[in-house]
């Protein structure tokens, strides 16, 4: 976490020591999602910063190591938790739909696109 | 991620987290509460094209004109503005001047806020639990840690970032760049010295450890 910026590097983007913004795609979007909700006034972003900081106050509560790197996955209990919270889905309608995902992943061969059955888009 | 290695042989797999990630997506996107190309938008936004450079430029400008600095000082948001670094996260700006008998440091406590428009979005050490409890309790000790030396004499002040309020810190400009152009100013400021935990060096001083 010592290096200086580089000014030879391509300007803009955020990366540092610890590699990329994000380190997975589910990370980036679990981000867009809280953004999007927000953008749409679902919640406020103090609402938000509250749940997410009361998600890495729990995970400390359990011990969970908190180094950073799960910061992503606190932030994706917390969106689960508003967006149930605020009555934007619900805990039945999420496993639901988390058990339909897998089961068309492992229906669908390696390199060809999952889709779910009877669903359009992403 | 965890306990994947099953059925490799046969279909796709998802971990579990990125199930859980898939199945609040497409439910939203369904309800139309997400429209997905505005979300890959804002995804690429982030990625690409905010970073610590934005910062940078405030700095750079901040240090060849006293009016701006003087402006960026008194009303952060609008400065800031004026270059075209507006936008969530950014909304309510304070800067913190470091100077020989000052140092600022910024952290979030509770979570992780951070000036997304200035500096992109917060690495991961900014995050850790380590980090957000120490640098309130022992600052001296953290920047000791990170390679800033400071004498006694000079006063430390810890910043906590909230949900309304983000800081950037504006570091002292180093000895021997007199004349330097913006641009060549802004290419030696860097992120962690916006935060408050690294000091900008001086040219030829043997740069970062």
């Amino acid at each position: 976490m010592k290096e200086r910026a580089a000014p030879s590097e391509l300007p803009g983007i955020p990366r540092d020591a610890d590699g990329p913004v994000f380190r997975a795609p589910w990370e980036a979007q679990a981000f867009g999602l809280a953004l999007a909700l927000h953008d749409r006034g679902c919640f406020t972003w103090r609402e938000w910063t509250e749940a997410l900081a009361a998600e890495i106050k729990a995970a400390a509560a359990r011990g969970t190591p908190d180094d950073g790197t799960r910061y992503y996955e606190f932030w994706l209990a917390a969106l689960e938790k508003l967006a149930t919270a605020k009555g934007l889905t619900d805990a039945v309608e999420l496993l639901q739909r988390k058990d339909a995902w897998d089961a068309a992943a492992r229906a669908t061969p390696h390199g060809k696109p999952i889709e779910l059955p009877g669903r359009r888009g992403p | 991620m965890r306990g994947d290695h099953h059925d490799h042989d046969h279909g796709s797999h998802f971990s579990d987290t990125e199930l859980r990630v898939k199945a609040l997506e497409s439910l939203l996107v369904d309800k139309g509460l997400v429209d997905p190309a505005a979300l890959d938008a804002l995804v690429d936004t982030y990625e690409t094209k905010v970073g610590p450079r934005n910062g940078a430029r405030v700095v750079a400008k901040a240090w060849t004109d006293p009016a701006y600095k003087e402006w960026l000082l008194r009303d952060a948001t609008a400065a800031i503005a004026s270059l075209g670094y507006t936008g969530r996260q950014g909304e309510d700006m304070v800067v913190l001047e470091n100077t020989p008998q000052v140092h600022n440091m910024v952290v979030c406590t509770l979570c992780s806020c951070y000036p997304w428009p200035v500096l992109g979005l917060p690495p991961v050490w900014y995050k850790s639990a380590p980090y957000r409890s120490r640098a309130v309790i022992d600052p001296r000790g953290v920047l000791a840690e990170l390679g800033v030396a400071l004498g006694p004499d000079v006063e430390v002040r810890v910043w906590d970032s909230t949900a309304e309020v983000r800081y950037l810190v504006l570091p002292e400009r180093p000895a021997g760049t007199e004349g330097w152009s913006e641009d060549a100013l802004a290419a030696i400021v860097t992120r962690d010295a916006m935060i408050g935990v690294a000091q900008v060096p001086a040219p030829g001083e043997g740069s970062a450890r």
